[in-house]
């Protein structure tokens, strides 16, 4: 029932666990992206719907990466066209689409490190700041308001998170695992409508990979938060995501639920039969 | 109290005030070069071309006089009136702000991801340009900056510490000029930091200057934040032009105070404002009282010309991050 739901492109449904999932909140078409001679991404189209958790996972070098950074305007395809919300995205810089609503982690992690874990979590609150620059520094009336709003919003992240332990502490001293989980938490500051992770468990233990899971689902379940992320292993991918999209060498060859994707003959043997065999 | 503890205290008290002019040179090295990783050697040059167009609006000059009046053979200079002081600093502000918006524009956005020595070469560039355009905007000749600064020593300083020693002290010498220049320096040392404490700026410029791919990801324009960078340079630059040339007239050689910045910067680290600081105090008192002690008795003097680059390079041997710069780790 619920794959008819799929097929049919714009009509919400609701997860087995009873999720909402909306329509089409960012599409990607024909998109094509080259470095020199080297087409890093072949084509691609792909849609990322309200609510969901979309996942993208294929071998190395498959272009996965290089997929999120066209998303999040890292990178600038040289065809093809964006979507969100219905309206066709003109060229952006990284900020600007940050500015929209699209938050992201990094692979390799791209904290403040010189700064505390509580500083770098309210740079993602940078948007959510209205009042001017004198009545900020002078911390005069309206900006000491906002100030405290911005303040609880990131306690509450904290808190959502588990890190109150290490609020005060320079992220440059923290460990790898709480890194990841800072670099999370600064995404979520910003209230984002649409999340990017980029493999937000590598390197991660198995404890560490389930505290991560739960943090992935309870976000999209409480604040509704739309996630499109990258992930190798291959069990979180199918416990946690709505739709997978499989890539292998910058082409699509597979889009559909975990089931669908797992049953495909062409993944299986581009990616899941090598890596279970 | 002896007479000769007590004229040490005052040569502590005289290299304390000119560390601080120092201190406010290096301040627009530090702010630059941890933004952007750019060490700007126009850091000089754009004190000199903010005293020059200060005093240049102030007198009413008008800019571009010569090539004017070559173009057209005409023959103005003045525009006939005088500029209140605090109109010509906002204007000259403006100028600054201008100038940081155009070295962003043209230059460095064209050198974005390109190795440090390319950048520093830029800047070296960049001040031969300034400097060629302060010439042929308000022209070569030496100009006073009568901004209304006191000068000469302060009597009431003078006449209030006479009582402390015996009879050959006649109370300290303190010049009135470095009195209000280290005033204004604790203001502005103040204001940048609440700046970059308390405001979404602040906040934002302490991300780039940290990592530039974190800062895109929570949407700050690192464009902006190089334009608020170096037009805070430009402030800094035009305060230092102010007060080193109210003390010495505004000539090009103005622009060697940056040579002078250059072992503060290396005693206080390239990335530290705090350190910029400590380390402009540390060479002022260092020189004044190495040659009250030393140079002068022993060395026959002169020896304040060279001293802090002798401190700067021991500093290098023993501690080549400064006091307060960030720790130099290889990771294996």
């Amino acid at each position: 029932m619920n794959q008819n739901a799929v097929m049919d492109k714009d009509a919400p449904y609701v997860t087995e666990d009873g999720r909402q999932i909306g329509g089409v909140m960012m599409d990607l078409r024909n998109i094509t992206l080259r470095f020199g001679g080297v087409e890093a991404i072949k084509a691609i189209s792909f849609d990322i719907r309200e609510g969901e958790i979309r996942a993208i996972i294929g071998p190395n070098g498959a272009g996965k990466s290089s997929m999120l950074n066209v998303i999040s305007g890292f990178y600038k395809p040289q065809e093809g066209e964006v979507y969100f919300r219905g309206q066709k995205r003109p060229p952006m810089k990284p900020f600007q689409v940050a500015r929209q609503g699209v938050a992201r982690t990094f692979q390799n992690i791209a904290l403040f490190e010189g700064m505390s874990v509580l500083d770098n979590i309210m740079t993602g609150r940078m948007g959510h700041i209205k009042s001017n620059m004198l009545a900020q520094a002078i911390w005069a009336g309206k900006a000491q308001r906002e100030e405290n709003e911005n303040r609880e919003a990131v306690e509450r992240i904290i808190d959502f998170l588990e890190i109150q332990a290490i609020r005060k502490t320079p992220v440059g001293r923290l460990p790898y695992g709480l890194k990841k989980r800072v670099e999370l938490a600064r995404a979520l500051a910003a209230e984002p409508d649409l999340l990017l992770l980029d493999e937000p468990m590598a390197g991660m233990n198995v404890e560490e990979k389930e505290d991560m899971s739960r943090f992935i689902l309870d976000v999209n379940d409480e604040f509704g938060t739309t996630i499109a992320l990258i992930e190798h292993d291959m069990g979180v991918v199918m416990d946690l995501s709505d739709r997978v999209v499989v890539m292998d060498y910058g082409r699509k060859i597979g889009d559909g639920t975990p089931d669908e994707v797992r049953n495909n003959q062409e993944v299986i043997d581009a990616y899941l039969g090598v890596a279970h065999d | 109290m002896s007479a000769d503890f007590l004229y040490g205290i005052e040569v502590i008290i005289n290299g304390l005030m000119a560390g601080v002019l120092y201190a406010l040179v290096a301040l627009g090295f530090v702010l630059i070069y941890k933004a952007s990783g750019i060490f700007n050697y126009a850091q000089g040059v754009m004190a000199l071309f903010s005293a020059l167009t200060l005093a240049g609006i102030m007198s009413g000059q008008v800019p571009f006089a010569h090539l004017i009046n070559a173009i057209f053979g005409t023959d103005i200079h003045y525009f006939g009136w005088n500029v209140p002081v605090l109109a010509a600093i906002i204007l000259t502000l403006i100028v600054m702000v201008i100038f940081a918006w155009g070295v962003q524009r043209f230059v460095f956005r064209h050198l974005v991801g390109q190795e440090p020595i390319i950048l520093f070469m830029a800047t070296i560039g960049l001040a031969y340009f300034l400097e060629g355009v302060g010439d042929l905007m308000w022209g070569s000749d030496i100009k006073t900056l009568a901004v209304g600064l006191p000068q000469g020593g302060s009597l009431w300083v003078e006449e209030a510490t006479a009582g402390l020693g015996g009879d050959d002290f006649f109370g300290f010498f303190i010049d009135k000029l470095d009195m209000v220049a280290t005033v204004v320096a604790i203001i502005l040392v103040a204001g940048l930091i609440a700046f970059s404490q308390y405001t979404k700026q602040g906040r934002a410029m302490r991300a780039v200057a940290d990592d530039h791919q974190a800062a895109l990801s929570v949407g700050i324009s690192l464009n902006f934040i190089w334009i608020l960078v170096w037009s805070l340079a430009g402030l800094v630059a035009l305060v230092a032009g102010i007060m080193w040339g109210a003390k010495s007239g505004v000539q090009f050689s103005l622009s060697l105070i940056a040579l002078k910045a250059l072992p503060v910067l290396m005693l206080g680290g390239f990335t530290s404002i705090p350190g910029a600081i400590v380390g402009g105090l540390i060479i002022g008192v260092g020189e004044k009282l190495f040659e009250y002690l030393i140079g002068a008795p022993y060395l026959g003097g002169a020896t304040e010309n060279w001293f802090a680059y002798v401190l700067a390079l021991l500093f290098l041997v023993f501690r080549p991050q400064g006091l307060f710069g960030e720790r130099i780790i290889e990771r294996v």
